[in-house]
C-alpha cells in the first residue's frame, strides 16, 4: 500500500519532476529537445553510465561504496581488446563480451575477498584496487588508443532504428547496446525484489550483525556483488569501445564519480539500505540531460558542469536531510 | 518442577586465555520466567550465545527438551525452539515490517527467491499471535523502540519457540512501555513458553522472574526462588561487596546559597518554579518523564532561555545564555543520555575527561601541555577509581558506569560550585550505582552543590538533602527526604493517590 505520505518522502517523484521541468524549460526555449534525434542521442549517452550504475547502486545499497569499477571497466576492456586484436579474432562479439565479463569477475573477486574476507573498509580497498588497475593497465600494458577488432567494429555500427531530425539535416542511430542495458535492467531488478541473494543485499546494508543473525550469508552475498559489479564493469568496457569504435584506455576516467552522484541523486542512501533501479535511472537521466542537452538553450558546456555539480549538492542534500530528519524524530519519540 | 526446557551443566568457555565461564550450570522448567542477572562482564552475553548456539562451549553440555548436546549450532537452537531476541532487536530498519517478520522464517526453510504473498501471510500470522496491531508496509526505521521490539516478540514466536531469550529487553523503553512488555511476557508463559529475562535491573528481577540465577566473573554465585531473594542479598551477589546499610545522613546546607532559582518559566516546559541551593547540598528533582525535570536543568545550564524569571548565583543576578556562560559561572552538566550527548566515544578516555579545561590545560600559544593534561587525568581516574588500564582507550571500551564518571571527571577538572546530574545511574550497574552515590556524597561533603533529577525514587531518597517534585511542568511540593516515602513521592509525581 503506497500513501501519500510515503510517496513524497521518495526521491523519485522530485527527481522525475526535475526532469520533466527541465526538459520543458529546454523545449520551450530550444523547440529541439522532443526531437528524435536528441532523445536518441539523449538515450545513447545514457547507456554507459546507466550499466555502471546498476552495480554501483547495489553496492552502496549494502552499505559499501565501490570506485574502482571504472579502472576496472578499463583494463578488462583493454585486455580484451588486446589479445582479440593480436589473436586476429574475426569472430562474433559475444566472446569479447565474455572476455572482458570474465576479466571484470577477477577484478571484482579480488575486491570481494579483500572486502567480504579480511572485512577491509570498501573506500579504501576500491580506492587501492582501482589505482592498481589503472597502473597496471598504462604500466604494464603500456596502454595508448588503439584499433578495435572487427567483431566489435561491426557490433558498434549495429542500428535499431535512426532517429532524423529534417529541421537541420541531422540524424542519429540508436545503438543496439540499449538492449544491453535493457536486459541489465530485467536482471538486476529480478534479483534485487525476487531472490533471497537481492533481499540480502537490502538486509546486510540495514544490519550487518542482524543478517548475519537472520542467516544470510553476509560473506557470500559481499563477494557475489563485487564481482557482479566487475562483470557489469567488463560488458560496460565492450559496450562502450563498440559505440566508438576504438579503445581509449583513459575513456572511464573520472565517471565513477559522476555515476555515484547520479545513484545518490535517485534516492539511494549513501549509508546503505534504500536504494531503487527506477531512482537510479532516473538519477543518471536527470545528469545527462544536464550534460547533454543545456547547450541546446545557449549554455555553454562549462556552465552546464556547474549545473551538474549544484544538482549533485541540492539533491543529495536534500536525501541528507531527509535522514537526519529522521534520525532527530526518532530521538524525540525516545524522549517523550 | 514439572519439566525441565533446558539444562546446562558445567559450561566452561575460554577466549584466548581468558575464561569467560568456568562451568556455570542453569535450569529452567516449562513455563518459567527466570532471571538471568550478573553485572557487565559476568559472563552472561556468552551464556547466552553458548544456548543459541553462536558459541561453542569448551566443556559442559546442554539439554535442550530432553536431548543432550556438547555443542550446538544457531539452526539447531533455533529449531529445537530456542528464540534470542537481542538487545539492539536485530531488525532490519530499512525493510518493511513484512519483511522483517518473514525474511528468518524464509531463510530456515533455505527459500532461495522471495514471494510477497506468503512473506504477507507469515508476517500477519506473526503480528496476529500477540494482537500486535502494525501496519506491514511501514519500514521499521519508523517505529518506535517498545514497536520494534514487539516485532522481534512476534517473530521469535512464529518459530514454534519453547524458550525466549531476551537479552536486557528494558534497557530503552519508558515504565509504560515496560509495564505492557511484562503482562505480554506473562502471556507467553500462559501458553507454556519460558522466558530467560537477562538483566542486572533489581526491580524488574523482583516483579518479573519467579526463579534466578545470578553470575559472577563466570560463576555461579546464587541460584533459587526470587521470592527468597533482598535487595541487599542480590547486590551482595551480583557485585561480590557487602554494601553498608547505613542510610545516609546529608551535611545540610552550609552557608549562603550559591544558586537561587525564582520563578522561572518556559513555555511548554515549566512555570514558576523557584528553589535555593547551597553549597554541601544535594537536592532531588523528581517527576514523571514530561514532567519539564530535564528542561529545567537545561535552563540552568544555558540550553535554553526561560521567558521569565531570574537566576542568582552567589547572590548576583545571572544571565546564562550560553553554555559557555554557564562554565564560567561554575556550573556542570551531566546529561541523561551520556552516550549521545555527553561523550565522544570513538575518543579516548583522557581527551574525553580533560575536554572542557582545555583551555586551563594549554599554554600561550593555544597548544596543549601534555604533562598537565597526563596530570589531570591521571588524578581523575585514581580519584574516581575508573576501572581502565590505558587512558589513551576509546571511551566506547568501558563499561556504562565508568563512562558516568568519565563524564564526571570532564566537569570535577574544571573547578564546580554546582553540579547537575541528569539520571546519573541510568543504566549502569549496581557496583558502578553505589559507587556514583558514595561519590556525590563525598563531593557534596566537600562543599559542591549537586542537583540530581532521576525518576528512580529510591535513589533520591537515598541521596538528596531536599526534594522538589514536579508535574507537568509545575512545582509540586518540597520534601525532607528523612520524612518521606517512595508512596509519596510517586503519588505526589502522578497526581494519583
Amino acid at each position: 500500500m503506497i500513501t501519500a505520505r510515503r510517496f513524497f518522502a521518495r526521491s523519485e517523484p522530485w527527481v522525475l519532476a526535475a526532469i520533466v521541468i527541465l526538459s520543458l524549460l529546454i523545449q520551450a526555449r530550444s523547440g529541439q529537445f522532443f526531437t528524435g534525434n536528441n532523445l536518441v542521442d539523449l538515450a545513447r549517452a545514457f547507456i554507459v553510465p546507466g550499466l555502471l550504475s546498476i552495480g554501483c547502486m547495489m553496492v552502496i545499497v549494502s552499505g559499501g561504496i565501490d570506485v574502482s569499477f571504472t579502472a576496472v571497466a578499463a583494463l578488462a576492456m583493454y585486455i580484451t581488446d588486446k589479445i582479440l586484436l593480436q589473436s586476429g579474432y574475426e569472430g562474433n562479439v559475444i566472446l569479447a563480451y565474455a572476455m572482458s565479463a570474465g576479466f571484470g569477475l577477477l577484478m571484482g573477486a579480488l575486491n570481494g575477498f579483500l572486502i567480504a574476507f579480511l572485512r577491509l573498509p570498501t573506500l579504501v580497498v576500491t580506492l587501492g584496487t582501482g589505482s592498481l588497475f589503472t597502473g597496471l593497465m598504462f604500466g604494464a600494458f603500456s596502454a595508448s588508443a588503439s584499433d578495435v577488432p572487427p567483431a566489435i567494429v561491426a557490433h558498434g555500427k549495429e542500428t535499431l532504428f535512426t532517429a532524423v531530425n529534417s529541421d537541420l539535416g541531422l540524424s542519429s542511430n540508436m545503438p543496439s547496446q540499449i538492449l544491453i542495458l535493457v536486459g541489465m535492467l530485467f536482471l538486476a531488478f529480478l534479483l534485487l525484489r525476487y531472490t533471497m541473494l537481492g533481499r540480502g543485499i537490502y538486509a546486510i546494508g540495514g544490519d550487518e550483525a542482524a543478517a548475519e543473525r537472520a542467516g544470510f550469508n553476509v560473506r557470500a552475498i559481499k563477494m557475489f556483488l563485487y564481482c557482479l559489479v566487475g562483470v557489469l564493469a567488463g560488458i560496460t568496457g565492450i559496450s562502450r569501445i563498440s559505440m566508438m569504435a576504438y579503445a581509449d584506455p583513459s575513456t572511464f576516467q573520472g565517471m565513477e564519480l559522476t555515476v555515484i552522484a547520479a545513484v545518490v541523486l535517485g534516492g539511494t542512501r549513501v549509508t546503505g539500505g534504500l536504494g531503487t533501479l527506477t531512482g537510479t535511472i532516473l538519477g543518471i537521466a536527470l545528469m545527462m540531460i544536464l550534460a547533454n542537452s543545456l547547450i541546446l538553450i545557449g549554455i555553454p558546456t562549462y556552465w552546464s558542469r556547474a549545473f551538474t555539480g549544484a544538482v549533485i549538492i541540492i539533491g543529495t542534500g536534500v536525501t541528507a536531510h531527509q535522514i537526519a530528519s529522521t534520525h532527530r524524530s526518532q530521538r524525540d519519540l525516545k524522549k517523550t | 518442577m514439572a519439566s525441565t526446557v533446558l539444562k546446562l551443566e558445567g559450561i566452561e568457555k575460554s577466549f584466548g586465555g581468558v575464561r569467560a565461564l568456568k562451568g556455570v550450570d542453569l535450569e529452567i522448567g516449562a513455563g518459567e520466567i527466570h532471571c538471568l542477572a550478573g553485572e557487565n562482564g559476568s559472563g552472561k552475553s556468552t551464556l547466552i550465545k553458548v544456548i543459541s548456539g553462536v558459541h561453542e562451549p569448551d566443556a559442559g553440555w546442554i539439554e535442550i527438551g530432553g536431548r543432550r548436546f556438547t555443542q550446538l549450532s544457531p539452526i539447531e537452537a533455533i529449531s529445537l525452539g530456542v528464540q534470542v531476541i537481542y538487545q539492539d532487536f536485530s531488525v532490519f530498519p530499512n525493510l518493511t515490517v513484512m519483511e522483517n517478520l518473514a525474511l528468518n522464517m524464509e531463510l530456515m526453510d533455505k527459500r532461495a527467491f522471495m514471494n510477497y504473498r506468503r512473506a504477507r501471510s507469515i508476517a500477519s500470522r506473526a503480528v496476529a499471535q500477540i494482537g500486535f496491531d502494525v501496519d506491514l508496509d511501514e519500514r521499521v526505521e519508523n517505529l518506535s523502540v517498545a514497536d520494534r521490539q514487539l516485532i522481534a516478540i512476534s517473530r521469535a514466536l512464529l518459530q514454534n519457540s519453547k524458550l525466549i531469550i531476551m537479552d536486557e529487553p528494558t534497557s530503552a523503553l519508558t515504565k509504560k512501555e515496560v509495564k505492557s512488555l511484562f503482562s505480554l511476557i506473562k502471556e507467553l508463559q500462559s501458553r507454556g513458553i519460558s522466558i530467560l529475562f537477562v538483566s542486572h535491573k533489581l526491580d524488574e528481577v523482583f516483579e518479573i522472574s519467579e526463579r534466578y540465577t545470578i553470575l559472577r566473573s563466570g560463576e555461579n554465585v546464587a541460584k533459587g526462588s526470587t521470592t527468597e531473594l533482598d535487595h541487599r542479598a542480590f547486590a551482595f551477589h551480583m557485585t561480590g561487596r557487602e554494601f553498608s546499610a547505613e542510610s545516609y545522613r546529608p551535611a545540610g546546607p552550609r552557608g549562603e546559597p550559591i544558586l537561587s532559582v525564582r520563578g522561572v518559566s518556559l513555555r511548554g516546559c515549566y512555570s514558576g518554579i523557584s528553589f535555593d541551593l547551597a553549597p554541601g547540598e544535594i537536592l532531588g528533582i523528581t517527576g514523571l518523564l514530561g514532567s519539564g525535570r530535564t528542561e529545567l536543568v537545561e535552563t540552568l545550564f544555558g540550553i535554553t532561555q526561560p521567558d521569565s524569571g531570574t537566576i542568582e548565583v552567589r547572590g548576583l543576578p545571572a544571565k546564562i545564555r550560553s553554555v559557555k556562560d554557564a562554565i564560567r559561572k561554575g556550573l556542570g552538566y551531566v546529561p541523561s543520555d551520556r552516550l549521545t550527548e555527553g561523550l565522544f566515544l570513538p575518543q579516548a578516555i583522557d581527551r574525553n575527561a580533560v575536554i572542557a579545561v582545555l583551555d586551563r590545560l594549554s599554554n600561550g600559544f593555544g597548544f596543549l601541555r601534555r604533562k598537565a593534561v597526563a596530570e589531570t587525568t591521571l588524578r581523575w581516574i585514581r580519584e574516581l577509581s575508573i576501572a581502565t588500564k590505558d587512558p589513551s582507550l576509546p571511551v566506547r571500551t568501558l563499561s556504562g558506569g565508568n563512562q558516568q564518571k568519565v563524564v564526571l571527571a570532564r566537569w570535577l577538572a574544571n573547578d564546580l560550585s554546582v553540579l547537575i546530574l541528569n539520571g546519573p545511574t541510568m543504566g549502569v550497574d549496581i557496583g558502578s550505582k553505589y559507587d556514583i552515590h558514595a561519590l556525590m556524597r563525598k563531593l557534596a561533603s566537600e562543599g559542591l552543590a549537586i542537583i540530581i533529577v532521576s525518576d528512580d525514587l529510591p535513589e533520591v531518597l537515598a541521596c538528596a538533602s531536599r526534594i522538589i517534585v514536579m508535574r507537568e511542568g509545575a512545582f509540586v511540593r518540597e520534601l525532607d527526604p528523612a520524612s518521606t516515602t517512595e508512596s509519596v513521592l510517586g503519588e505526589l509525581s502522578t497526581g494519583v493517590a
